[in-house]
């Protein structure tokens, strides 16, 4: 279950809205936050809020790209491979960061810290090639600064919040 | 250097703040407006600025206000957003890092000329910096009587809230944009009816980009001559923010006059080509527009001019490439961009784009055969009978690849691989 703070205040949200659905995105989020990813728990849990059946707030979840269905790391990496970003060397920034973290694209690593996924244009073509780690942009990007980074996080990460 | 009029308050690495905004003036253009001017001359101003659309479609401001009809419904609502998701484009966040009570007050402006009671900005995940920089300042400016009940004292209320979305390219399309707000499918809608009469939750809805938007407080200020008077062509009027990306020694958004020449912009303001590379060719706006000829390269950067080159200003977005990159591997980066991105909605997108892209990747590949071009050329025009514009907008870098850079296609096909690999 979710913190009954939190469940209070994305019922108020919702009874403010012109119609419950408008506030579906911000749910999803919340509902990611707190559990790390939208679980199947999860998205029942939010569908009930908005009052939705779960098959139509999934139609929603899979739609776009900032919500995962799956469980993710700490820290998701999102490597922009937009056109800008292609030709600034994408490719051997994802290859690098493959290597560093021992992962493909797509998956965890296994202390539940890092999850690495190409994602189209993040809009930050004058600092390419750019990646967005939980919200932050960063770039233009070199195998130093990527080190900088990755060792960066490392170090502020509290606990695993899902070691697996 | 040129007047700077979205970027006057810009400084490096700090967000200008509502005094300094006031110092230079801000505000000043809400107090007459809601003082001195009815709805419909706020609307006449701006359509005699010649104020086009920023977005893309270049379409007049004032004549989308306009038709709002006066007997159309209550509520009604004013829709920007900092969603930008084709390629190349940056300038909504730069603006947003830059002056946010300028996004806001032309947004309240808007909101006046259409006696609209709510806006909406939509962002998208990305852009959540932005998200937070507008929600704090929105709470100054009402605290400051900018916004909420009777705005500085007169009949007129409005507000404005933040909204995010969870991230796609096709929410920038405005009709998929309002079904995203609603918490619908995000896909667009093919209908006879306008937003501006029918749009979010069925009520008159206008969209407008960020860009355009933050220009109506200067129109309304120093009048439309003086805005027309801004740009370097005669049927263009103001600045435009131009985002260099790409193959240039100093990328960035720079605001120049509408009209001036894409070399300039290049070589003066971006810092001109990085050593040892070439033009070969950019995309004068964004992703979906078309590869433009090297003989272009002094183009005066308007919608119309552009037009007549048979290209796009689009977003003003100038993805430049060297001659040491390959297009068809450009082009099939952009394909799969827009391949993902499709919204699956609609047959002629969902179905041409991934066989196209397909075609494309098997010429990069080396597997081309020169009987692929006809086939990419029919099913591209397949996409033109897709509900939205973003379906042959995705297929314009393609077809003038095939129109203006033919010889890069055939020596793919002839040599059986790309030419450009190994060669850097």
């Amino acid at each position: 279950m979710l913190h009954e703070e939190l469940l209070n205040t994305l019922r108020s949200q919702i009874a403010r809205a012109v119609s419950p659905r408008e506030m579906t995105i911000d749910v999803m989020f919340a509902l990611q936050n707190h559990y790390g990813y939208l679980s199947d728990e999860a998205l029942e849990e939010g569908a009930r809020l908005l009052s939705m059946t779960p098959l139509e707030l999934e139609e929603l979840a899979t739609f776009y790209d900032f919500i995962y269905r799956e469980p993710v790391g700490r820290y998701v990496i999102h490597i922009c491979d937009g056109v800008v970003c292609w030709m600034n060397g994408y490719e051997s920034v994802m290859d690098y960061l493959s290597k560093k973290l021992g992962i493909k694209p797509g998956e965890t690593t296994v202390d539940g810290l890092f999850t690495l996924l190409p994602t189209a244009c993040i809009g930050y073509c004058d600092l390419s090639p750019a990646m967005l780690i939980n919200g932050r942009a960063y770039g233009p990007l070199t195998p130093g600064k990527i080190d900088d980074i990755l060792n960066r996080l490392r170090a502020e990460a509290p606990r695993p919040r899902m070691a697996r | 250097m040129y007047p700077q009029v979205i970027f006057e308050n810009r400084k490096p690495n700090r967000i200008a703040t509502i005094d300094e905004y006031r110092q230079s003036g801000g505000y000043q253009a809400l107090t007459m407006a809601l003082q001195k001017y009815s709805p419909k001359e706020v609307q006449q101003v701006v359509i005699d600025a010649n104020l086009q659309g920023r977005g893309g479609a270049g379409f007049p401001a004032g004549l989308k206000w306009k038709s709002v009809a006066d007997n159309f419904p209550f509520p009604r609502y004013i829709i920007s957003n900092i969603d930008e998701y084709e390629p190349g484009t940056f300038k909504d966040r730069v603006m947003t890092h830059t002056d946010p009570h300028m996004i806001i007050e032309g947004m309240i402006i808007a909101g006046y000329a259409v006696s609209g009671e709510k806006g909406i900005i939509f962002v998208r995940p990305s852009y959540e910096n932005s998200a937070l920089i507008l929600e704090r300042e929105i709470r100054i400016a009402r605290e400051a009587g900018y916004l909420g009940k009777h705005i500085l004292g007169s009949n007129f209320s409005f507000d404005l809230v933040v909204h995010r979305s969870g991230g796609r390219y096709i929410c920038g399309e405005g009709t998929a944009q309002i079904n995203a707000i609603q918490g619908k499918r995000p896909h667009p809608v093919q209908s006879p009816i306008r937003s501006t009469e029918r749009g979010l939750w069925d009520k008159p809805t206008v969209l407008n980009n960020m860009e355009t938007l933050v220009n109506v407080p200067h129109i309304v200020r120093h009048g439309a001559e003086w805005f027309k008077g801004l740009a370097k062509t005669k049927t263009s009027a103001g600045t435009k923010l131009y985002c260099v990306s790409g193959r240039v020694n100093r990328p960035g958004c720079f605001e120049l006059p509408m009209g001036v020449r894409l070399g300039e912009i290049i070589d003066e303001y971006a810092g001109g080509m990085l050593p040892g590379h070439e033009f070969k060719t950019c995309l004068p706006g964004g992703a979906s527009t078309y590869y433009l000829q090297k003989k272009f390269y002094d183009v005066e950067m308007d919608f119309d001019s552009l037009k007549k080159a048979a290209n796009r200003l689009g977003t003003g977005a100038i993805i430049v490439f060297d001659q040491k990159t390959c297009l068809v591997g450009a082009t099939l980066n952009l394909l799969d961009f827009f391949v993902r991105e499709s919204c699956g909605f609609c047959t002629p997108c969902r179905e041409a784009l991934p066989f196209i892209r397909d075609l494309v990747r098997r010429i990069e590949e080396g597997e081309g055969k020169e009987e692929f071009i006809p086939m990419i050329r029919r099913m591209s025009q397949h996409t033109w009978k897709s509900y939205c514009a973003f379906s042959p907008g995705a297929t314009m870098p393609v077809t003038s690849l095939l129109d203006n850079f033919p010889e890069e296609v055939h020596e793919h096909i002839s040599q059986r691989k790309c030419p450009f690999k190994g060669r850097q």
